[in-house]
């Protein structure tokens, strides 16, 4: 019998406003933190970090490895200001354990370029004014990056009228394949400027 | 989130019988939906079992002309396959409408099909929820229901279950493979995956404690033309009001899945006898003994129009 049975049980026979109590807030009982070590190379450098294995791949990067262009918006993988690249590819890092990417490389914004040397997309988000606040471009810059590498590998997206032919880069292409990467600010027409401008540039 | 040990399963009988020693144990494979239910501790394992590690993930032509799919597929590869796009494009689809590029590139194929309910009470810790707290109530029932089931609902639990790709995999006629701790495997068709919530909606599968999903099987290749159509609130990165899976052939003939409707994945195989007849007569089939609330009986006919301009689309 788990927490939730023996909470279920207790309700069951007992009055009306402990049972509402007992589905209000459920206090649980946190436990001990547990400590694992993982180790992976962020942005061509290796880490060895022993963490609290609730860590996710999002906090290890901010606090601490002091990574803080990636950003936290959501915490629940409904915003994209996470966004980081694992082995290459683009994912929230607010929902996945630093510890399940034992052995992954990880690249985040400050991984793409540097002030003196811009990634050609970091380049054009300046060039376009694709943002505003700037607190989703990290992820924006790191979405964008992928989407067209995606395009090029051929993997199709949900407005992609043929499923087995060549992928375009297109608007519409774009702004489906960036959806999610969420903008307050409305940046989004100048985004896909930026990217239509690099992908013009990588031919 | 509450405190837990972590391991990372050597082989699938090890993740098995690993997650039937602690009751308190959960699979983890691409983590977007456990981690998020895990912050809100509406998910509370003391154990992760993270099956990252088994491999499982590849597409392998079967002895029948079909697929094997590998429970950890990815949701990107999954769509990108060749022979998926060319033989089952309902389920690259399905794939594609659903969630976020970033989101499919880590979410799984057995992770998608035992994804948990998007019922806004059911995420909100401060509300009863049957599905949640056994016994405490459902406040869907008399709450905000617009996007919550209208078939295949009971008197305790109202809620969808809200995966597209497990709709396209039902039309498809697949089958789930599994391993149990005691080293067995099974065979369970999809459309007996997903339990109907009945008295007990925290029961949510035909999976026994421990049990691994290992892979999803499709039959040989159906031809026919193959739509999915998702009705949504927005026009990507939002889950279905209502979807359509269908694989139509030349004659009218086909078969038909719902999605954004029911507790699972929504196919009467006895409607499908209607599809030549039309939507009408499918959709009032498919809808035997449905139960909306005011706020989402405009599920009917909008899955009635959709059927109807799928079934046009699959003429023309
Ligand atoms: C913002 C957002 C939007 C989304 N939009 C959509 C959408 O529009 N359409 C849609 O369909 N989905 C959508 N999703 C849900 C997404 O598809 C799921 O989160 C994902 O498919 C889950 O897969 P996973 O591998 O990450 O599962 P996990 O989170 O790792 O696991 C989910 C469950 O499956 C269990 N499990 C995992 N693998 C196995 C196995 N091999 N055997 C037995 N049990 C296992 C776990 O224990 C857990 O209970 C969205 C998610 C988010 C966060
Ligand atoms: S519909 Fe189901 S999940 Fe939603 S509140 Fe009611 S019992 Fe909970
Ligand atoms: S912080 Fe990860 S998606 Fe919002
Ligand atoms: S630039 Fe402000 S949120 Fe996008």
């Amino acid at each position: 019998m788990n927490r939730r049975d023996l909470i279920a049980a207790a309700g069951a026979c007992a009055a009306l406003p402990s049972m509402v109590g007992a589905a209000r807030g459920q206090p649980v009982p946190i436990g001990e933190p547990v400590r694992a070590s993982v180790s992976f190379r962020v942005n061509g450098a290796g880490h060895h970090l022993e963490l609290d294995t609730r860590t996710t791949l999002l906090d290890a990067l901010r606090e601490h490895l002091k990574l803080t262009g990636t950003k936290k918006g959501c915490d629940h993988g409904q915003c994209g200001a996470c966004t980081v690249l694992v082995d290459g590819q683009r994912i929230n890092s607010c929902l996945t354990l630093a510890v399940m990417n034992q052995g992954s490389e990880v690249t985040t914004i400050e991984g793409l370029g540097s002030v003196d040397n811009l990634h050609p997309m970091q380049a054009a988000f300046v060039k376009h004014d694709g943002f505003q606040c700037g607190y989703c471009t990290p992820g924006q810059i790191c979405s964008a990056v992928a989407v067209l590498d995606e395009i090029k590998a051929g993997i199709p997206s949900h407005v992609s009228a043929d499923l087995e032919g060549a992928m375009a880069v297109s608007e519409a292409e774009l702004r489906e394949r960036m959806s999610g990467n969420i903008c307050r600010c409305g940046a989004y027409s100048n985004i896909v400027e930026a990217m239509t401008d690099v992908a013009g540039r990588q031919g | 989130m509450r405190a837990f040990t972590y391991e990372k399963a050597a082989s699938p009988a090890e993740a098995a019988t690993a997650a039937a020693r602690n009751a308190e144990a959960k699979f983890v494979a691409g983590g977007t939906n456990l981690l998020d239910l895990m912050k809100l501790q509406i998910e509370t394992p003391t154990h992760l079992i993270d099956v990252n590690g088994l491999g499982l993930d590849t597409i392998e032509a079967t002895p029948e002309g079909g697929l094997r799919i590998g429970a950890m597929v990815r949701n990107t590869a999954l769509a990108a396959d060749a022979r998926v796009r060319r033989d089952y494009a309902v389920l690259s689809r399905a794939l594609l409408a659903g969630a976020s590029g970033q989101l499919r590139n880590r979410a799984t194929t057995a992770g998608n099909l035992l994804q948990r309910t998007r019922c806004p009470y059911f995420y909100d810790t401060a509300q009863p929820c049957n599905k949640r707290q056994p016994g405490s109530g459902c406040s869907a029932l008399g709450g905000f229901s617009r996007q919550l089931g209208v078939v295949g609902t009971s008197d305790s639990c109202i809620a969808t279950h809200p995966s597209d790709m497990a709709v396209a995999m039902r039309v498809l006629d697949a089958t789930v493979e599994t391993v149990k701790p005691d080293a067995s495997t099974r065979s369970i068709p999809l459309a007996g995956l997903h339990r109907l919530p009945g008295s007990t909606p925290h029961l949510e599968t035909a999976l026994e404690p421990g049990e691994l999903i290992t892979a999803v099987t499709l039959p040989k290749p159906a031809g026919g033309r193959h739509i999915y159509r998702k009705v949504r609130d927005r026009a990507s990165y939002a889950f279905a009001l209502i979807s359509v899976a269908a694989v139509i052939q030349r004659d009218g003939r086909g078969k038909v899945a719902l999605g954004g409707v029911a507790p699972k994945p929504w196919r009467v195989e006895a409607a499908e006898a209607e599809l030549p007849r039309g939507a009408k007569a499918a959709a009032k089939a498919m809808f035997a003994g449905a139960r909306p609330t005011d706020e989402n009986a405009f599920k009917l006919p909008l899955v009635e129009r959709t059927l109807a301009a799928v079934l046009a689309e699959a003429r023309g």
